[in-house]
């Protein structure tokens, strides 16, 4: 792989980013929000991808990219589809916003 | 050759999608921490991940014998996601989330096997070294993230206790030992991808994750979860970096990153440490008691028993009704009974709230989750801070399936293993209504103070069928009804 030190950098940034991105969150969304982020860990899928695309007719590495973007994509489906199962229930009766357990926004 | 417009386009191209991809990404985690924007940034994250798939076809031209593995791979895993997905019902959720997770773990480690036993695609010497060390952690952070998910997702959903075994110290020797191993395998691995060494570092962090995960208490579970959905951001970083991804370890670190903070915040909440969730055994479980499960009845003296007509008739006179659910209410699915109930007593005038503790449920934000799903208007669940300078002025207080988070020890008893635990402070109240099956130990497997307080009354039952009696109790007493004049 080139420009490993490049991939350092990218690896450092991205760790901050995420540090930053959730610094305040409100206790009802912990639960939609790690069922996100595990949805989003799942783009995994690419590296699955690559496996099958390189894999140059070689059936056993045909077979290990296809189990392992099922694997993958089931994470991903599953994940982000129950995460909309659990957010489309926060709904706001009379659509008064800002108001019961959402304090730390 | 003098490269023409296309080409420049189509080589550019990719970068421009990874980097709308990182953008969207980071815009999805970050409005996924507001109630407001969180289920568009659900969607914004989903688009972004499906943008980053149909880039990375773009750029890599898959040849037509790998689109059958794709179709396959793609079929099987997203009609598999689609129906967990629609079936598994609200109270499973965080066990569901650990199996996502662990097959998410699963799939990094996959890739990892796949290059490290047919060949890498590095080209000179340092970039063989960086490849097969990414081999190794991806491998090492991929397994130990499969099979502690499993092991969590086994516990939550009751198939699995905790042996006893696993409190003694002999697990410390146990999983240092194969900490041990599945370091040699780190070490070993580049001079020999696809040797013993691989083998060798997969059982061994396979192993490790069992060992680590299996002797933690089902009261820690969440925060295990949460680290290993850290975990599995992490491995799939080490897999960006197998296969030279620059989007899959901005997103693997943020997700990595992410995780961790919300490990954190959990912690936090309960009072814990993330060492003493990891290292100090199962709460309770030091005296060699009996873990969650049964417990013994014999340590309660004085406990008051009474009828659902008592209850009901304090409760026609009360001015102000706090209900604490917790997790029993949910394995009743009793949400529905409850919220019927609330009605009924909202329309005799009587002010309702829900008190809710930050790890009421099964992980933070869970009985949210549940209690939303049963129609409780949003505005009337109050946090702990919010709530605890409310009790003295409540007439009643229904606990309903909670046990440790109203323990009123965690605050006066400094030997209860819960002491420093924040806590709904109930016992402030004027009276308290436990609804509980028997007076089996909380999850925790710690004797409850406030089941023997004056104030306190036992409702014994399952929560459903208790206030189903409670409502046709009311409604018998003239609640709810069009007032008569």
């Amino acid at each position: 792989m080139s420009g490993f030190s490049q991939a350092l950098w990218v690896l450092l940034l991205g760790s901050l980013l995420g540090l930053e991105l959730i610094g305040k969150v409100p206790p009802t969304l912990h639960t939609p929000l790690m069922s996100g982020a595990n949805a989003i860990s799942g783009i995994t899928v690419l590296a699955s991808l690559t496996l099958l695309a390189r894999a140059d007719g070689n059936p056993a590495l045909l077979l290990l990219g296809a189990v392992s973007l099922g694997f993958a994509l089931f994470n991903v489906v599953g994940g982000f589809l129950v995460t909309d199962r659990m957010l489309a229930m926060f709904r706001r009766p009379g659509g008064k916003p800002g108001s019961g357990t959402a304090g730390g926004r | 050759m003098e490269p023409t417009v296309i080409d420049t386009i189509s080589g550019v191209l990719p970068y421009a999608v990874d980097l709308v991809a990182v953008l969207l990404l980071a815009l999805g985690i970050k409005g996924l921490a507001k109630v407001r924007s969180a289920r568009s940034a659900n969607g914004l994250a989903a688009l972004a991940l499906g943008l980053a798939v149909l880039g990375l076809l773009f750029e890599l031209q898959p040849p037509l014998l790998a689109w059958l593995g794709i179709a396959v791979g793609a079929a099987a895993g997203g009609l598999a996601g689609l129906l967990t997905a629609r079936r598994v019902p609200m109270t499973a959720m965080p066990q569901t989330v650990a199996l996502f997770n662990g097959c998410g773990g699963m799939a990094s480690l996959l890739v990892a096997l796949g290059v490290a036993l047919y060949g890498g695609v590095a080209a000179d010497a340092g970039a063989v070294l960086v490849e097969r060390l990414s081999i190794a952690i991806s491998v090492f952070v991929g397994a130990i993230t499969f099979t502690g998910s499993l092991v969590a997702m086994a516990k939550l959903q009751g198939w699995i206790d905790t042996p006893g075994w696993t409190q003694s110290r002999l697990r410390h020797a146990v999983n240092i030992a194969l900490a041990v191993a599945a370091l040699v395998g780190v070490v070993a691995l580049p001079a020999d991808p696809g040797g013993a060494a691989l083998w060798l570092l997969l059982l061994a962090s396979g192993l490790l994750g069992v060992g680590v995960t299996l002797p933690i208490g089902g009261a820690d579970m969440p925060v295990v979860i949460s680290l290993l959905n850290s975990y599995s951001g992490v491995a799939a970083a080490a897999a960006g970096f197998v296969v030279g991804s620059q989007l899959l370890i901005v997103a693997g670190a943020m997700v990595g990153a992410a995780g961790l903070i919300l490990t954190q915040v959990m912690c936090t909440a309960m009072n814990r440490s993330l060492l003493s969730v990891l290292f100090g055994g199962a709460l309770g479980a030091a005296g060699g008691g009996k873990v969650g499960g049964g417990g013994d009845e014999a340590g309660y003296t004085s406990i008051t028993s009474c009828s659902p007509e008592e209850c009901a008739l304090a409760l026609e006179c009360a001015e102000r009704v706090v209900f604490v659910p917790g997790y029993g209410l949910a394995v009743a699915q009793a949400q529905h009974a409850l919220s019927e109930l609330a009605k009924l007593l909202q329309a005799n005038g009587t002010e309702v709230s829900y008190a809710i503790h930050p790890v009421a449920g099964r992980m933070p934000g869970h009985m949210n989750v549940l209690l939303a799903e049963a129609d409780v208007p949003y505005e009337q669940l109050v946090e702990m801070d919010a709530i605890n300078p409310e009790f003295p002025r409540t007439d009643v207080v229904i606990v309903l399936g909670a046990n440790d988070v109203v323990n009123p020890d965690a605050k006066t008893d400094s030997s209860s293993p819960l002491y420093g635990m924040p806590v709904l402070e109930v016992d402030q109240a004027r009276q308290v209504f436990v609804v509980k099956r028997s007076l089996g130990a909380g999850y925790a497997g710690i004797k409850n103070a406030l089941f023997e307080l004056p104030q306190t009354a036992m409702l014994f039952g399952d929560a459903k069928v208790v206030l189903n009696g409670l409502a046709s109790e009311l409604r018998e007493l003239g609640v709810g009804r069009v007032k008569a004049a």
